[in-house]
């Protein structure tokens, strides 16, 4: 698995290169690389992205390709630096220059960069690394983001991983830049669990009689890489969540015809019906610390929202109603839940303790209201929305003011939050033509701030995704 | 003319039939259907008798599904009067038991759907528990959007899929 470096070590001055720089700032990396981001207040008020503002000028950076000696380092080094700079660039914050401009060339780079030869090509910031093969067959990275203009460096850190995990490195490495470069945390380093299922070509075909779509609970890493199946597709299954732990999703499956509620861990795949309840139960999400499912179960044809304690089986009935009462969401401090309800006439939202009652709706900007989904920070509220025949994804405030719609279509349904609340990613089902053909589903993702919105390629067709928590 | 109807009735049974069928019958179904306009209804009758009691025979003598309007579950007088006539066919058959499918259009969110799909299942069960059939032999379900019979984003397809499917088990 994965090490951050030991302080000791990253004091050291990697190998000898930097040497004349080592004797200048020994003090500062004898503190530890990893707190590095906190000398040189100077520099950070210049190179600092607001991410808050509706449209920002991506920041142009150089991430030059991580030195290696040998063909296998040098081999990892370049995608390392490839997952960087594309994990920078989706973001829509950061403008990755093309590595053809660059002047100064990685075996160059033994030394201080140039940093002329960088403003030149106008990089704000430059990325730089080294990849090298221990002798224990682990994989070390290390990687060093400047300040072009000020001449500073920003953050340096350094990691041991085994050589498969390199991907994680690189996502990890993003994160370390995003996070000193936007004061916000990153979110590269998560994953997707979603439902992937039969594409219009035929591909990723799994169907059966009761899997007519070939739905597969699937999971990725957030940039749509390493994908992997994790049901073999006998059985229809919808709507995954993650747990806090990460280890486990809570999911509905159809398993022997029967809807209900289950959890699966990732790491046995060992999966389990939650509770045993009269009725088909539905849209389950744990609760923030991981003991609690809440979800839906529907009886003699009426649904209302329920908990599970996972530890006790302590079962509560939270709503009473002889409306729809479906997909709860915790808040983060887990004293209320956000829920749709179509109580009052129409699907709306309501938020009410996480005991039950004092149940007050929060929407009231016309149209039906569905899926709400409790930003991490807890002061935003995801939904999908409805209205004129048109499906949105937006955004409100807790209270239910605010609101800002980010996206629109035919079909797009299912925000779910990057852990950091900057992103959010949702699915859109294109129409479907008579003979079938058609109704493409997919995953995308899109900034707060309704910017950048960009597709996640997934091999098969896609939809109901759901975020990770940063991985521990 | 009655043979036009034969032939359609025929059409209508194979195509249902496809909903039903395991995937690997469903290219041998198919290719039936294409012929149903000629000969299908003269042999699938003599090749296949309507067993009574059995799913075939709801289907094509009673009519095993009922529809709804959208984002609603009561019955219209077209659905009350389907399930009269379930009603009766499961008293004529009283060994049978069955399950109430609910289903919806893709114009809802899913969650939402399967919680709509549970109304709608609900609705014909107690329609036809209040016509004196044993509720101890009806199960309901709902599959929301995940099953339509209907391909297309239209309106067509989507008053086909908002229904409630009776199921012989």
């Amino acid at each position: 698995m994965l090490e951050p470096i030991q302080k000791k070590r990253t004091a050291m001055c990697f190998n000898a290169f930097y040497s004349t720089f080592c004797k200048r700032v020994l003090g500062v990396l004898a503190v530890g690389l990893i707190i590095v981001a906190s000398v040189s207040s100077n520099a950070v008020a210049e190179l600092n992205i607001d991410i808050t503002r509706g449209t920002v000028e991506p920041l142009p950076v150089a991430v030059a390709p991580f030195m290696g000696e040998q063909t296998e380092e040098i081999s990892y080094g370049r995608s390392i630096s490839d997952v960087v700079a594309a994990d920078l660039e989706r973001s829509g914050l950061f403008k990755p220059i093309d590595s053809n401009a660059f002047i100064q060339s990685p075996e160059d780079m033994n030394t201080l960069p140039r940093f002329g030869d960088w403003r030149i090509i106008n990089a704000q910031a430059l990325v730089q690394g080294r990849t090298q093969l221990v002798e224990d067959g682990r994989l070390r990275v290390e990687f060093r983001l400047w300040d072009v203009f000020a001449e500073q460096q920003l953050v340096g850190l350094a990691y041991f991983t085994v050589p498969e995990n390199w991907r994680r490195v690189a996502h990890i490495i993003a994160d370390a830049i995003y996070k000193r470069l936007t004061g916000e945390e990153g979110y590269f380093d998560t994953r997707i669990v979603y439902i992937a299922q039969q594409s219009e070509t035929g591909s990723c075909k799994a169907t059966t009689r009761l899997n007519p779509f070939g739905k597969r609970l699937s999971i990725m890493d957030q940039d749509g890489e390493n994908r992997r199946y994790l049901t073999d597709g006998s059985s229809l299954v919808l709507t995954p969540r993650f747990s806090p732990s990460q280890q486990e999703i809570t999911y509905m499956s159809y398993h022997g015809n029967v809807p209900r509620v289950y959890i699966f861990n990732i790491d046995s795949g060992h999966q389990e019906v939650v509770g045993d309840f009269p009725g088909m139960t539905f849209a389950p999400r744990f609760s923030h610390d991981g003991k609690t499912i809440i979800m839906s179960m529907a009886a003699d044809g009426n649904s209302d929202i329920y908990t599970q304690n996972l530890q006790t089986r302590e079962v509560a009935q939270l709503t009473k109603h002889s409306g729809i009462d479906t997909s709860p969401s915790f808040s983060p401090d887990g004293k209320f839940v956000v829920f749709n309800s179509d109580r009052g006439g129409s699907q709306q939202l309501y938020v009410m303790s996480s005991k039950g009652g004092s149940v007050r709706r929060i929407s009231h900007d016309g149209g039906r209201y569905a899926t709400p989904v409790w930003s991490p920070r807890g002061d935003m509220i995801a939904f999908t929305k409805m209205k004129g025949g048109r499906f949105f994804i937006g955004v409100m405030r807790a209270d239910g003011s605010g609101e800002r719609l980010l996206a629109e279509d035919f079909k797009i349904e299912a925000p779910t939050w990057a852990p950091n609340g900057r992103v959010l990613m949702f699915f859109r089902k294109e129409r479907t033509n008579e003979d079938g053909s058609g109704g493409r589903s997919r995953l995308f993702t899109i900034d707060l701030t309704g910017h950048n919105e960009r597709e996640v390629a997934t091999m098969c067709d896609a939809s109901d995704p759901a975020w990770s928590p940063i991985i521990p | 003319m009655r043979f036009k109807i034969l032939g359609i009735l025929a059409a209508v049974t194979l195509i249902s039939a496809c909903e039903t069928a395991p995937e690997e019958d469903m290219a041998s179904t198919g290719d039936g259907a294409t012929t149903a306009s000629t000969t299908a209804a003269a042999t699938t009758a003599m090749v296949d008798p309507i067993t009574p009691g059995s799913q075939r025979d709801l289907m094509v003598n009673v009519g095993d599904r009922v529809y709804f309007d959208y984002d609603r579950f009561d019955l219209n007088d077209i659905s009350r009067a389907t399930l009269e006539k379930q009603a009766a066919w499961m008293k004529q058959n009283s060994g049978v038991m069955v399950t109430l499918e609910g289903h919806c259009d893709e114009r809802g969110t899913r969650e939402y759907n399967l919680a709509l799909g549970a109304r709608r299942a609900n609705s014909a069960k107690d329609y036809l528990v209040s016509l004196g059939v044993s509720a101890s032999r009806i199960n309901v379900s709902s599959y929301g959007e995940e099953r339509p019979v209907a391909m297309g984003s239209n309106d067509a397809a989507y008053a086909q899929n908002r229904r409630a499917e009776t199921v012989v088990r």
